[in-house]
């Protein structure tokens, strides 16, 4: 199953410019396995969103379909063929 | 020669260039970063390498923190494409919080370490760099600041138990190397103490005994003290600004005696010792209490030239008027040159630099975000 990540802007150069990534997953992977798959293809990409104990940072919001992952079920959300989306929220004045 | 400073703030990387000391040319916030986001990082530690010419940037952005490097004078950078470090993670959970678990390892806990922030990094001998983390922690580099290893044994001290948080956060904030010796070594933590290693950082003794405070009910303890910084002089001597007053150590197992009698407040972050001269320091005392601005709402630096026996307000060219801009611990430092220059910034976004033979201070730059960090060095 191809899963369509959306990246953003500020973070676009770690994939040589690309908004995009195509990340080929089984069927009942989850948000886990498609970050797993980026961080061994983009390390550095894959360490902007989530630490060195595998969690989300803070500032970094994926969404999974429509749905903010924090409010399914965090990096253990089933991606179920959704598209997926990185936003990172930039707070502070 | 030229000369090269960089200054580390809340917002960004700004650098500033001179050939005289007296006119400077600034740039910034510098994209470390292919896509510019950290522009507004906060950058806590910066380190200058005058034998290679390698400058280290600390960035803690929204995306984590990380390590840049350059080797053509701030003008381009580059970062690993790997974590430089990363907590073990089969270590128990260590809050360094102000909770009354502080220091305490919690081997139940779901929780893990993870670096927070890299607020020192520092040259020693040959191609070694030390990092000083948030939460409290050391780490060592031998390729340059690329791959750091973590330090259990100072992990490990038995000590840590009295390890918490500052205002500003835990962590080893302050490495001072012995350019005598590669295998020794001082680090000082907010809040914990000062640690030295005599054998290349295999084991650590406490050394902040004799350090007061005056913040809790036993005002000597062995260690746990809120220590603002470190410095080394010519001859070793150590110099401390804790939260409260200044120390000298002419022998590290000696003892500490208080140095701030002379000096117009008991408490301050940033105290720095002359490259060659010993027994030469500068401080940059804050008011103590509830005041903390500088003394008197007027910025200056104080200059001892005999250990912290005397010391005198040093330098003209500072602002007259009344000033609330404090000197955060790593916002002042020489450039290391011959005839060193001197250089701090302030939480106001100012930065001056003066000549050690002139005294005569210079506006770096003005209206910064506020200046956690700044450092220099002679460039050819």
């Amino acid at each position: 199953m191809i899963i369509d990540v959306k990246l953003p802007a500020a973070l676009a150069s770690e994939c040589g410019g690309a908004r995009h990534l195509d990340i080929d997953v089984p069927a009942e992977a989850t948000l886990t396995d498609v970050l797993d798959q980026i961080a061994a293809a983009h390390p550095r990409l894959g360490r902007r969103l989530r630490d060195e104990a595998g969690k989300l940072r803070r500032y970094v919001n994926i969404y999974v379909g429509d749905d903010e992952s924090r409010r399914l079920q965090g990096l253990d959300t089933p991606v179920d063929g959704h598209d997926i989306q990185i936003l990172p929220s930039i707070a502070g004045g | 020669m030229a000369y090269l400073v960089l200054i580390g703030t809340r917002k960004g990387l700004f650098t500033a260039r001179s050939d005289d000391r007296r006119h400077w040319s600034v740039d910034g916030p510098a994209k470390l970063d292919d896509d510019g986001f950290t522009a507004v990082a906060e950058i806590y530690a910066a380190a200058c390498d005058p034998a290679t010419g390698r400058v280290l940037v600390g960035a803690s952005t929204f995306f984590g923190p990380s390590i840049w490097h350059s080797d053509d004078h701030a003008t381009t950078w580059s970062e690993p494409e790997n974590a430089p470090m990363a907590f073990p993670q089969d270590l128990p959970y260590r809050p360094l919080d102000f909770s009354d678990t502080a220091g305490i390892d919690q081997p139940d806990s779901e929780q893990t370490n993870t670096v927070k922030r890299i607020w020192q990094l520092t040259f020693g001998p040959g191609q070694r760099v030390w990092a000083g983390v948030e939460p409290t922690s050391l780490w060592t580099s031998d390729d340059g600041g690329r791959t750091f290893t973590f330090n259990q044994a100072l992990w490990d001290h038995p000590q840590h138990t009295t390890w918490a948080s500052g205002a500003g956060g835990p962590a080893v904030h302050t490495i001072v190397p012995d350019p005598t010796d590669p295998r020794h070594l001082t680090v000082a933590i907010s809040s914990g103490g000062i640690y030295q290693t005599h054998d290349d950082g295999q084991t650590w003794e406490g050394i902040t005994a004799g350090i007061t405070v005056d913040y809790a009910p036993d005002e000597a303890p062995e260690s746990g003290q809120c220590i603002h910084k470190v410095t080394r002089d010519a001859d070793g001597t150590l110099f401390a600004q804790s939260h409260g007053p200044a120390y000298r150590a002419t022998k590290p197992d000696g003892g500490w005696t208080n140095i701030s009698t002379n000096l117009p407040s008991n408490f301050g972050f940033a105290i720095v010792a002359h490259p060659h001269e010993a027994g030469t320091v500068m401080a940059w005392p804050v008011g103590e209490s509830m005041d903390r601005t500088p003394p008197g709402h007027r910025i200056g630096a104080w200059r001892t030239t005999d250990g912290g026996d005397t010391w005198h307000p040093w330098g003209t060219g500072l602002p007259a008027e009344p000033y609330y801009g404090t000197v955060m611990r790593d916002g002042a430092c020489t450039d290391g040159a011959e005839q060193p220059g001197w250089y701090f910034g302030t939480r106001c976004g100012d930065v001056w630099a003066a000549d050690d033979q002139t005294g005569q201070w210079h506006l770096v730059a003005t209206h910064l975000p506020d200046v956690l960090c700044v450092r220099a060095m002679e460039t050819p």
